[in-house]
C-alpha cells in the first residue's frame, strides 16, 4: 500500500511538473527562443526523482533548503547539461521548480499512509492543474493579441515564433500599428461613435425601464403578471430573427446608416433585462418610505427621483455597466445597419479591416486590443456591480 | 374614495410602463410578425428600396451673355425596377431671375418653378433644362443657386404592402436547401457547445470554491472571455489557429509533433484513427464549438460557483467525520446540489447557441461545414439577397426553439412532479 502510494504521488506530482516546465518552454519559444523539444522523458526522469527524494528525506533537512538544492540541481542539468539558455530561461525555471517543491513539501510519508491520501492529492493537484490550464488558456490569446500589435508584418515572416518586444526601439516605432490605426482607419472617430451609442444606449433604457420598472415592482394594474412574465419571454428571443424585419423596415424610413438606429434597437433590446433586474432590486426598498411620501404629497415623480433612485445605486449602475458592455461588444446590429464607414462602431470597424486581406493582422490586432482595453478596464475595476448584473441579466448572448 | 386611489395607481402605472412597451413591442414583437409576412412573400433586396424621383442640379453659365444662366436637371427614377407615377417637382429662385424657355409640363409663379412630370416608367432618365435670365444687371451668384433642392415627389408601389403571397420559400428552405445538413450541423453546434461549457463551468467553480491564494483574481480572470468583445476574441483565435503563420501551427511544428499544418478553421473533415477504427471528425465545427465553448463556459462557472457558495458547510463536515473521500463528496454532496442550476443553465445556453451568429460568422463566415440556421439566414437575406428565404429560415428557427421550450418544460413538469 505504501509503495502503491509513494508511487502514484510521485507520478501526479511529476505530470504536474512537465505541465508546469512544458508551459514556459511555450512562452520562452515565443521569446524567440530556439527550442525545438521539451524533452519530456528526461523532466519526468528528474521529477520523478525529485519527488521520491522529498518523501525519502523527509524532515531531515529544512524544507526550505531542500527547495533551493532540488532547483539548483534541476537547473544546472537542465540549462547547461543538456540545452545552453539564456540566463532569464533558467531563472524562471528555478522559480518553478522551487513552487513546486514548496507545494509538495506538505506531503510526507507518514501522511500517505492516510485513507483516501492518493484522492486528497490527485484533488490538490488537479485543482492546481486547473488554475494554471485555465489561466494559460484564457490569457494566452489576451497576450497574443497584445504581443502582436507591437510587432512588424516582417519581424513575423523572419520568425513567426519570436514576439518579443524591442523596447529599446523609439516609442514611435513600437507603437507604430496604433498610430496607424488612428491615422489612416479613422479609429478616433470610430472610438467616439462606439462611445456615444454606448454611453446613449444605457441612458435611455435607464430613463425607460427605471420608471416601468418601478411600476412593475410597486404599483397594482390589470396586466402586470402578464408584463412581467413577457419580459422575459421577450428576452429569450433571438437577434437574428429581428435582423430581417428591421433591415427592411429601417431601410425604407432611412434609419440604416444612423446612430439613432442603433439606438432604438440597442435600447429596445436591452429593456427587457434591465427592468427585470431593477424591479428585483425595488422590491427589497421597504414600503414604509414611500407611505411617507405620499402623506408628504408627492407624486410618483418625486417618489422615483427622491426616493427609488437614491436608494437602489448599486442597482442601477449594475444595470448600467451590463447595459453598456453589451452595447459596447454588440456586433450583429451594426453589421447589418451600418455600411458606411462614417458610421461604423469600432467593432463593425475591425470587421471591415479584416474584411481586405492586404490589411497586416498587428493592425487588426492593435484595433482588438483598442476595443477589448475599455471593456476589460470596466469589468476589472467595477467586477463587484458586474458580477451581480451578470448573473441577474446572464441569459444574454 | 378607494376607488379613486386604485384608478390613480392604475393610471401612474400605464404612463410608466407605456414608453417601454411601446418601444419593445414596436423593435422586438412587431418584427416577428413581420417576419411571417415577408417569409410567404418573393422579396429580393433591391426591392426593399422605395423607389424615388432624383434631380442632379447643373448650374452653368452661358459664355458672352453675364446676365443669363443655364440650368440642367439631371432627372431619372431610382429603382431599377419600379415605375413612380404623377411625379411633381418644385424649385425656387432668386427674386430678379425670368425664366426664358418655359417647358409645357411647367408653370413658373413668384420666382418658383413647377412641373408636372408625369409618370416616370424604371430606370427612367432624362436631362431638363431651363434657362434663366436677370434684369438687375448683378453678378449672379452660382454657388448660391445651386445650395437651393429642387423638390421631388412621386407615388410608388411598395413590394412590401400588397398581397401576393407565396409558399416558393418555405418549399425552398425545406427541400432544397440542404435542411437536414443545415439542422444537424446546428444541433451539434448547440448541444456540444452547450454541454462543454457546463462541464468546464463545473470544474471551474469547483476549483474556484477551494481556499487558494490569488483566488479573486482568479475569477476575474475566468470571466474575462465572457465580457471582451466577439470581434477581437475571433480574429484573435483566427490568428492564432491560421495554417500559414498561425501560432499554434508554428508551435507544433516547431515541437515537430505535426508535419505539415493543420488548417484548423478551413478543413472540413479530418481522418482520425483510434485503436484501429477510422473515422471522420468534423474539423472546422469542432473548432468553432471549442471557441463556444471558451467564450461561455464562464457563464456557467458564475452560475454554479454562486450555487456551491450556498451549500451549507455542515453538509460537508458531516461527511468528513463519516470518512468520506473527496471524490465521494463531490459526487455524493456537491452534484446533486447544483442538478438545478445545471438544468436551467442548460436551457438558456441551448436556446442562445441555438441562435449564436457573430461567433461562426466571424471565425469561417459559415464555410467549411460550419453553416448553422442563424448563419444561414445571413446568407439567405444578404449574400443571395432574397429576403423572403432568409425570414423564412427565421421562422423555422423560432418554431424550432418554441418546440424545444414545449418539450423542455412539459419534461420539467413531469420530474418536479414526480418529486
Amino acid at each position: 500500500m505504501r509503495t502503491k502510494n509513494t508511487l502514484l504521488f510521485s507520478l501526479i506530482s511529476t505530470f504536474f511538473l512537465i505541465f508546469l516546465i512544458s508551459i514556459w518552454k511555450i512562452l520562452a519559444t515565443l521569446q524567440g527562443l530556439s527550442i525545438t523539444s521539451f524533452n519530456i522523458e528526461i523532466l519526468f526522469i528528474f521529477g520523478f526523482l525529485i519527488s521520491l527524494a522529498h518523501l525519502g528525506i523527509g524532515d531531515r533537512i529544512k524544507s526550505f533548503y531542500k527547495s533551493i538544492i532540488f532547483s539548483l540541481i534541476f537547473v544546472f542539468c537542465d540549462g547547461y547539461l543538456i540545452q545552453k539558455l539564456p540566463i532569464w530561461y533558467n531563472v524562471g525555471v528555478f522559480l518553478i521548480i522551487y513552487f513546486f517543491t514548496n507545494k509538495i513539501s506538505k506531503y510526507s510519508l507518514i501522511g500517505l499512509k492516510e485513507e483516501h491520501s492518493t484522492q486528497v492529492i490527485l484533488f490538490d493537484f488537479l485543482t492546481l492543474f486547473g488554475i494554471l490550464f485555465f489561466s494559460f488558456v484564457i490569457l494566452f490569446p489576451f497576450y497574443m493579441m497584445l504581443v502582436t500589435s507591437f510587432k512588424t508584418q516582417i519581424a513575423l515572416l523572419v520568425n513567426p515564433l519570436d514576439f518579443s518586444i524591442n523596447f529599446s526601439q523609439d516609442i514611435k516605432d513600437l507603437f507604430k500599428s496604433y498610430f496607424v490605426i488612428f491615422k489612416s482607419y479613422n479609429f478616433g472617430k470610430y472610438i467616439v461613435t462606439s462611445t456615444i451609442v454606448s454611453v446613449g444606449t444605457v441612458i435611455i433604457t435607464l430613463l425607460f425601464a427605471i420608471p416601468a420598472a418601478y411600476a412593475v415592482a410597486r404599483l397594482n394594474f390589470f396586466g402586470k403578471t402578464f408584463l412581467s412574465t413577457s419580459i422575459l419571454i421577450i428576452y429569450m428571443f433571438p437577434a437574428i430573427v429581428l435582423v430581417i424585419p428591421l433591415y427592411t423596415i429601417f431601410s425604407q424610413l432611412g434609419l440604416r446608416n444612423s446612430i439613432e438606429g442603433l439606438l432604438i434597437v440597442y435600447t429596445a433590446t436591452t429593456l427587457p433585462v434591465a427592468i427585470y433586474m431593477l424591479q428585483g432590486y425595488f422590491k427589497s426598498i421597504p414600503k414604509e418610505l414611500e407611505e411617507a411620501a405620499i402623506l408628504d404629497k408627492l407624486s410618483w415623480f418625486g417618489i422615483i427621483t427622491k426616493i427609488i433612485i437614491p436608494l437602489s445605486i448599486p442597482a442601477i449602475s449594475s444595470v448600467a455597466l451590463y447595459v453598456f458592455m453589451i452595447a459596447w461588444n454588440e456586433f450583429l446590429f451594426s453589421l447589418m445597419f451600418l455600411d458606411n464607414p462614417n458610421s461604423f462602431t469600432l467593432s463593425r470597424a475591425i470587421q471591415y479591416l479584416s474584411g481586405d486581406a492586404e490589411t497586416p493582422r498587428q493592425y487588426l490586432m492593435a484595433g482588438s486590443v483598442v476595443v477589448t482595453l475599455p471593456v476589460l478596464f470596466i469589468f476589472v475595476y467595477f467586477e463587484k456591480y458586474l458580477v451581480s448584473g451578470l448573473t441577474a441579466g446572464s441569459v444574454k448572448g | 374614495m378607494n376607488d379613486t386611489l386604485a384608478n390613480t395607481e392604475k393610471k401612474t402605472a400605464y404612463i410608466l410602463t407605456l414608453p417601454a412597451v411601446l418601444l419593445v413591442f414596436s423593435i422586438i414583437l412587431f418584427p416577428i410578425f413581420a417576419n411571417i409576412w415577408i417569409s410567404f412573400k418573393e422579396v429580393e433586396l433591391k426591392d426593399i428600396r422605395i423607389p424615388e424621383p432624383r434631380a442632379k442640379k447643373i448650374v452653368k453659365s452661358i459664355s458672352d451673355e453675364p446676365t443669363k444662366i443655364k440650368i440642367l436637371y439631371k432627372l431619372r427614377n431610382s429603382s431599377l425596377i419600379q415605375e413612380i407615377r404623377d411625379v411633381s417637382f418644385q424649385d425656387n429662385f432668386p427674386k430678379n431671375f425670368e425664366i426664358e424657355n418655359l417647358d409645357p409640363r411647367c408653370s413658373y409663379k413668384k420666382y418658383n418653378l413647377k412641373c408636372e412630370f408625369g409618370n416616370w416608367p424604371a430606370k427612367y432618365r432624362e436631362n431638363f433644362q431651363v434657362i434663366f435670365a436677370t434684369n438687375n444687371g448683378l453678378k449672379i451668384d452660382k454657388k448660391k443657386l445651386k445650395s437651393i433642392k429642387p423638390k421631388l415627389e412621386g407615388k410608388s408601389d411598395n413590394i412590401l404592402l400588397n398581397t401576393n403571397f407565396t409558399l416558393k420559400n418555405f418549399k425552398k428552405v425545406l427541400f432544397e436547401n440542404e435542411f437536414v445538413d443545415l439542422l444537424l450541423t446546428t444541433f451539434y453546434y448547440t448541444f456540444f457547445g452547450t454541454i462543454g461549457s457546463i462541464v468546464f463551468g463545473i470544474l471551474t467553480a469547483q476549483m474556484v470554491n477551494q481556499k487558494f491564494y490569488g483566488r479573486t483574481f482568479m475569477r476575474s480572470v475566468l470571466l474575462f472571455p465572457y465580457v471582451a468583445p466577439v470581434v477581437a476574441l475571433a480574429y484573435t483565435w483566427e490568428l492564432l489557429l491560421d495554417p500559414n503563420s498561425g501560432t499554434l501551427n508554428s508551435l507544433l511544428l516547431n515541437y515537430q509533433i505535426i508535419e505539415t499544418p493543420i488548417n484548423l478553421l478551413g478543413q472540413k473533415y479530418i481522418e482520425i484513427s483510434i485503436l484501429g477504427f477510422d473515422f471522420k471528425l468534423r474539423l472546422a465545427l469542432t473548432t468553432v464549438i471549442m471557441f463556444e465553448i471558451w467564450r461561455y463556459f464562464p457563464l456557467a462557472f458564475l452560475f454554479i460557483l454562486a450555487r456551491l457558495q450556498a451549500i451549507p458547510k455542515e453538509l460537508y463536515e458531516a461527511a468528513d467525520v463519516d470518512g468520506a473521500s473527496p471524490f465521494q463528496k463531490f459526487f455524493k454532496i456537491t452534484l446533486p446540489q447544483i442538478t438545478a442550476v445545471i438544468s436551467i443553465l442548460f436551457m438558456i445556453r441551448f436556446i442562445w447557441n441555438f441562435n449564436k451568429f457573430e461567433d461562426v460568422f466571424l471565425l469561417t463566415g459559415g464555410a467549411s461545414g460550419t453553416r448553422t440556421l442563424p448563419i444561414n439566414v445571413y446568407q439567405q437575406g444578404f449574400a443571395i439577397s432574397d429576403i423572403g428565404m432568409g425570414s423564412a429560415v427565421s421562422i423555422v428557427i423560432v418554431v424550432l426553439l418554441l418546440m424545444f421550450m414545449f418539450f423542455y418544460f412539459k419534461l420539467l413538469g413531469k420530474r418536479v412532479d414526480e418529486n
